[in-house]
């Protein structure tokens, strides 16, 4: 009997360490990338003669989760050149793409994991340039990891002045300075579909729309009218978050303690209602069931999105051309990438040239939104494009949406941000779709969400 | 008159100290792998530490306040019961059918062909990483999915049904994945300890006239046992660990309304900010778990011995 007990706790004893070990260690891809960088220095010697200052590091790491930086780096500028996937060339300059998909914050750890080993790393292994997004761009805006762009990497003011003020608050630290600056604007608008609007409405002209669904009231009214007729007025609840998350008077988190914006309590109701009443599902955002709509076997009426969502997400579908945008009852924006030069870099000088090349030079601006139809961070150049009756989209059948882009992102009011507003929203939406779907109350959705954000940040509190 | 007798003792010693020697390499791997972490981890739960975006705060000994904080609430117990129904609906139909199957392989008078081909076959679906199985059934039992599509197009609903969405058809769902990825194992540990059994005593019973059933139960079912134990303890102890199905169907939600969450889900929750304090209080907490529940089993299965 002793004997069993004492090896039932000794069984016990070897599973127990398993169970701590569940934690996540990122970064396997440092080295692979390694063995490459290795492998190209011999071409890397007979290059020598090539510009870019001499002394600095001939190792380029850029931290990112997606392939939509490299993709505007190999197409727009103008000295790179694609090696493999996960390595290019700039000059002498052996350029590591270090991608780390953004699922379950595993970015976000990576990064974390990189940045507190920048000072003890090796010249070759230091990040140079990491990219970051504006729902937790201020985790690092406010840190000693970020360079300051016009004091340490000496890019002027004068450069910056074309783009977009919104776009430099949300990396402004609290001390004034900037630590990042992007090369989109994301402005979002409401985007339906064509067919469903001529169908149910006689025309799909923006402006007749626009009428229709000027306010939520008559969004709300809308949507009785398209159930009728077959259709979901959107994909999911989460549609409209972002509509409401952006128009907020009060941040997530004030003062260490975790507030509930009225704006996102309105979004609260409005969607109980409309999922009750059938005009929307609970999808998750990004989920197979929510991109449906995204096709003609969807019966979805209208999404909403920036620029970067016509093109990145809502193209390359078979509704193509068959896609209309207007402004919707409010203006909004979603998302948006920063460029984020690193504390300790060896190539301090190719951070401000990709910096200014991608962010500040007019011409180059220009032809992103032309190639890829993004909305570029350039007052002058949006104005222009928007003029332009030669630029049309595809995916909107045709129409120019910079126009509408312009007006909304001027309207951009980035103050009430907080570094804690990804796990915020993550929760946030994952707990109301209890109450949503009638498997919780509201008081215990809103109990949920408030456990969950604290367990995700133990140093807030209700 | 002592030396012969020192000698003798020696011999001894030197032929035990080869015992030793081999238990070397087991050791050295229990402590550097098992043992320390396993202390690390109980020495961790009494301090506060964890990270806030990228600020560090701790460790500072906080002595037994991520015990109380970790029992305040009473969530554990939720999580716990969920796991442990999830464990049940698990492993009761997982045993049934892996008994059935083993007694069918091993029984002679049956000539099943191409054992070896079924055998492979139901051990397969462990093979699959569970997170992949997991993606699978979730696209399989969306909403838009093709389960739901069969069972609109028969005629069976008239609208798709949101499996997810509900508390037992999600438990179900998991339930029955881990029962897919495991009976194939569980069959082939019952049918080792099938085969164990001397045949002398089933040509026995056949002669006495005993029928198939009669044989299973008073024959099979005692001898095996032994296995059946250790076959409870193993399944008992991974089901506590159940993580990766929940985690990847209900993207770490474990919606509806937490009902599916596990306590590896609310321990891997902790992890994202970093927070050893409460992860290793967590930890301590199921070591503490498994060891009573081994310990109940083994209890019950020794009285029964004894009678």
């Amino acid at each position: 009997m002793n004997k069993k007990l004492i090896s039932s706790l000794m069984a016990t004893a070897l599973v127990l360490p398993m169970l701590v070990g569940c934690g996540n260690t990122a970064s396997t891809t440092n080295s692979t990338n390694e063995s490459k960088v290795e492998a190209t220095t011999p071409v890397e010697e007979t290059a020598k003669v090539e510009e870019v200052a001499t002394e600095e590091g001939k190792v380029f790491n850029i931290y990112c989760w997606n392939e939509e930086f490299k993709s505007r780096m190999a197409s727009h500028y103008p000295t790179y050149e694609e090696v493999d996937a996960t390595t290019g060339k700039i000059g002498d300059v052996t350029v590591n793409w270090i991608i780390t998909p953004n699922d379950n914050n595993a970015y976000q750890n990576a990064l974390d994991e990189a940045l507190l080993l920048q000072a003890d790393a090796s010249t070759d292994k230091k990040i140079d340039l990491f990219l970051i997004e504006s729902d937790y761009a201020l985790k690092y805006v406010d840190t000693e990891y970020t360079l300051d762009v016009i004091n340490d990497l000496g890019i002027s003011e004068d450069q910056l002045s074309e783009q977009y003020q919104y776009t430099k608050d949300i990396v402004t630290d609290s001390n004034g300075n900037l630590k990042g600056v992007s090369w989109q604007g994301c402005p979002g608008a409401m985007i339906y579909r064509r067919d469903v609007a001529k169908q149910v409405y006689g025309t799909d002209e923006p402006a007749a729309i626009q009428e229709k669904f000027s306010d939520w009231d008559k969004f709300l009214a809308e949507g009785e009218v398209l159930k009728g007729a077959g259709y979901q007025l959107t994909s999911s609840v989460n549609d409209t978050y972002r509509v409401f998350s952006n128009n907020v008077s009060s941040k997530w988190v004030v003062d260490g303690k975790i507030n509930i914006d009225e704006n996102i309590m309105k979004w609260v109701e409005m969607s109980k209602t409309m999922k009750d009443a059938g005009y929307t599902q609970t999808h998750d955002m990004w989920a197979d069931d929510w991109s449906k709509g995204f096709t003609t076997a969807g019966n979805v009426f209208c999404y909403f999105g920036p620029a970067w969502f016509i093109d990145f997400t809502l193209g390359g579908h078979d509704l193509d051309g068959q896609w209309a945008m207007t402004t919707g009852p409010q203006s909004f924006y979603w998302g948006g990438t920063w460029i984020c030069g690193a504390t300790g870099t060896d190539n301090p000088s190719l951070v401000k040239d990709i910096i200014e090349t991608l962010t500040c030079d007019k011409d180059t601006m220009v032809n992103i939104v032309k190639a890829d139809n993004d909305f570029v961070n350039n007052k002058s150049a949006m104005e222009e494009m928007a003029a332009d009756t030669t630029y049309t989209n595809a995916v909107l059948g045709g129409q120019n949406p910079l126009k509408m882009f312009c007006e909304g992102a001027e309207q951009i009011d980035l103050s009430n941000l907080s570094p804690y507003d990804l796990g915020c929203t993550e929760e946030f939406q994952n707990a109301m779709k209890n109450y949503y779907l009638g498997t919780a109350t509201l008081d215990e959705a809103l109990d949920l969400f408030y456990k969950n954000v604290e367990i995700k940040y133990p140093d807030i509190h209700r | 008159m002592q030396k012969p007798h020192k000698i003798k003792n020696s011999k001894a010693v030197s032929y035990n100290r080869w015992g030793y020697y081999f238990l070397i390499p087991f050791v050295l791997v229990y402590v550097i792998f098992q043992l320390i972490p396993l202390c690390s981890t109980i020495y961790n739960s009494f301090f506060e530490n964890y990270r806030s975006g990228l600020t560090q705060i701790g460790p500072n000994f906080v002595g037994f306040d991520n015990y109380i904080k970790l029992f305040q609430d009473g969530d554990i117990w939720r999580y716990l019961g969920n796991t442990m129904i999830m464990w049940v609906m698990c492993f009761i139909p997982q045993i049934l059918l892996s008994l059935v199957l083993g007694a069918w392989f091993i029984n002679a008078r049956l000539k099943i062909k191409a054992i070896g081909f079924f055998k492979t076959v139901i051990y397969l679906p462990n093979l699959i990483m569970a997170s992949a199985f997991s993606m699978l059934f979730f696209t399989l039992f969306s909403d838009g999915g093709p389960i739901n599509s069969i069972l609109v197009n028969l005629g069976i609903f008239s609208e798709p049904y949101s499996f997810l969405d509900h508390v037992w058809s999600t438990r179900i769902l998991i339930a029955s994945m881990n029962l897919l990825m495991w009976f194939g194992n569980t069959t082939i540990l019952l049918m080792a300890g099938m085969m164990g059994i001397d045949a002398s005593l089933f040509e026995s019973a056949e002669v006495d006239g005993a029928t198939q059933t009669q044989t299973f139960f008073k024959i099979t079912l005692p001898l095996l046992k032994p296995i059946l134990v250790y076959v409870m303890i193993t399944s008992l102890i991974g089901g506590i660990q159940m993580f990766d199905v929940p985690q990847v169907l209900t993207d770490g939600t474990g919606n509806p309304m937490e009902s599916t969450t596990t306590l590896i889900m609310y321990l891997n929750k902790h992890l994202y900010s970093k927070n050893f304090g409460m992860g290793g209080a967590l930890s301590v907490f199921l070591f503490v778990i498994t060891a009573i529940l081994s310990l109940i089993v083994f209890k019950v299965s020794n009285n029964k011995e004894e009678n």
